[in-house]
């Protein structure tokens, strides 16, 4: 050996191949970059996707409220109106009319199953129809409106009264008041039920719709990140790196930008949903007002941006594994 | 399957290589690397050198031919199995191919971490190992900044810190000063004395006579010249007990 040739270094002295300590004080040593999510810096494979993921979590609560929403009112609705049934006694002469209706709320009064009779008060009837015919209807009745009987009947557990049951009232009054007509409550808002039915399964349609369309962005990024680091994916790989280290590094990257996304987008849609259910208390608008949402329902909501992150995590595992493998 | 020598670290048998539908760039090249010996690879530039080196990493798998690494067919060697594999090899590349953003201490560490070894007991000896190579007041820098020579110092202190079964580098001393190069290669044989098999490909025949056991594989358009025999059927001396 050359007198000049630094001497060899000592492998045994470490636990860890290296040259031996020097006699100077050791270096500082630089604070490490910790972890397999250093080989890939956080900035460089975010992008614009905490953005992206922000939107669709706003999109997606606000969806979802609005569903939840709509079902809360169908449901309070239906809970109002099952087993109601209005009878009105169509009758021009005013005499008669009463005659028939104390008799109609008689014979309900003794049926089985009935669990309250109210005959509507003539103001509140008034009050009803004075929208249309304005205040101070006329006293002597010149325009005939109906008698009302609001009637309860034991439905069960919320559901619609069977129209044999309408059938077989209708059939007994008929003997004490020939005027009336029997119509089950729930009936009126069939068309309103059908509609908010839709406006949900519209929903529901908009959650999945937003949440392939995260996974789509989520996978574009992934592959696009994957394509620019190509080369330190290379170098990991060639020194003894697996696919899931390396998947671990993106879907770690994909998870916080996920939940910073998923964050900022839920506090975006909560604010979104509060001064939209401020304006619609505004409207003190009977159905509308039970729309508001329980805690429970904020709850679920809640869930939406964790099931975000973890929906973005898992599409970024599965295609960056999926990517490996054809690297 | 195993091999039935176990001092024998890579077989090569008849293997030819080529890349798409090109002529081969290697032709019939068979030689086995046992533990422990020292191995030059030279040979003129586009003899297939570097091609040698990427089979020998497990970079390439070839077009033809038997490739055993560890005693184990590394041709057809799963995908998942192959992480292990490369964690007993060291690499120094030619374009030293450091991960950009890190610095020179965490491109050092990086086959410690990514076998999982424990941080403590990384720190001490990337430390140490960077100053003995020299770099020890530029841990900090990123590959970018430093010079030629200096990120071939920090590719070296990276392929030798995992203390591989064995060490593969491309021209390891292209870009340094002849005292840093004769530095470097005590390294490598210090390394080669505990039992890493060392294959260095170069054009430094000066180099050659630095190490006086190594044994020359000579690559000439793509075929290993051994009109002895003695790089696929090596005499028994060179064979560790």
């Amino acid at each position: 050996m050359n007198a000049d040739t630094p001497p060899a270094p000592d492998w045994d002295e470490l636990p860890h191949p290296a040259a031996p300590v020097p006699q100077a004080p050791p270096p500082p040593v630089p604070p490490p970059a910790r972890g397999d999510g250093a080989l890939v810096p956080q900035a460089s494979l975010s992008g614009p996707m905490p953005w992206v993921i922000a939107i669709m979590v706003a999109m997606t609560v606000i969806a979802a409220a609005a569903g939840i929403a709509l079902s809360n009112v169908a449901g309070s609705a239906r809970a109002e109106l099952s087993g109601g049934v209005t009878v009105q006694i169509v009758e021009a002469r005013p005499e008669l009319r009463d005659r028939q209706a104390d008799a109609a709320a008689r014979l309900l009064r003794g049926e089985s199953g009935v669990v309250s009779v109210r005959a509507v008060p003539q103001a509140e009837i008034d009050a009803l129809i004075s929208p249309w015919l304005g205040e101070g209807r006329d006293e002597a009745g010149a325009i005939p409106v109906p008698a009302l009987l609001d009637v309860r009947l034991d439905s069960g557990d919320g559901a619609a009264i069977p129209p044999a049951r309408l059938a077989e009232l209708r059939q007994r009054l008929r003997a004490v008041a020939p005027a009336a007509r029997v119509d089950a409550q729930t009936g009126w808002l069939k068309p309103v039920f059908g509609a908010i039915a839709s406006l949900q399964w519209l929903a529901v349609a908009l959650v999945l719709l937003l949440a392939a369309a995260m996974s789509a962005a989520v996978l574009l990024a992934a592959r696009s990140a994957l394509g620019s680091h190509r080369e330190t994916i290379e170098i990991v790989h060639l020194l003894g790196g697996t696919d899931i280290q390396i998947a671990r590094i993106f879907q770690r990257a994909t998870a916080i930008d996920a939940a910073v996304g998923g964050g900022a987008g839920f506090a975006l849609a909560v604010a979104v949903i509060l001064l939209l259910g401020s304006r619609f208390a505004e409207l003190s608008a009977g159905l509308v007002d039970n729309g508001a949402l329980l805690w429970t329902d904020w709850l679920l909501l809640v869930l939406v941006p964790v099931a975000a992150v973890a929906l973005a995590t898992v599409t970024a595992r599965l295609s960056v594994l999926s990517s490996l493998r054809n690297l | 399957m195993n091999s039935e020598n176990p001092g024998e670290i890579a077989r090569f048998d008849n293997v030819g290589l080529r890349y798409g539908t090109d002529r081969e760039v290697l032709t019939d090249v068979s030689f086995t690397l046992y533990k422990g010996s020292f191995y030059f690879l030279t040979g003129a530039s586009g003899a297939g050198k570097s091609s040698l080196l990427r089979l020998l990493y497990l970079a390439q798998r070839p077009s033809r031919g038997v490739i055993r690494m560890f005693g184990t067919d590394a041709i057809t060697l799963p995908r998942e199995r192959l992480p292990g594999f490369r964690r007993r090899l060291g690499v120094v590349f030619q374009d030293f191919r450091l991960v950009p953003h890190l610095s020179a201490f965490d491109n050092v560490a990086l086959p410690l971490r990514v076998a999982g070894v424990p941080e403590d007991d990384v720190t001490r000896p990337v430390a140490d190992m960077l100053e003995w190579v020299g770099l020890g007041d530029r841990m900090a820098a990123r590959p970018a900044t430093l010079s030629g020579g200096e990120q071939q110092r920090v590719a070296i202190a990276r392929a030798v810190i995992g203390r591989p079964d064995l060490l593969v580098a491309d021209e390891p001393t292209g870009n340094v000063d002849p005292e840093m190069a004769v530095k470097l290669l005590r390294l490598f044989e210090a390394l080669n004395r505990l039992g890493t098999t060392v294959v260095v490909a170069t054009h430094d025949v000066h180099l050659l006579r630095k190490v006086p056991d190594s044994l020359i594989m000579r690559l000439d358009k793509g075929r290993l010249s051994d009109p002895t025999g003695a790089l696929r059927y090596p005499p028994r001396r060179q064979v560790p007990a």
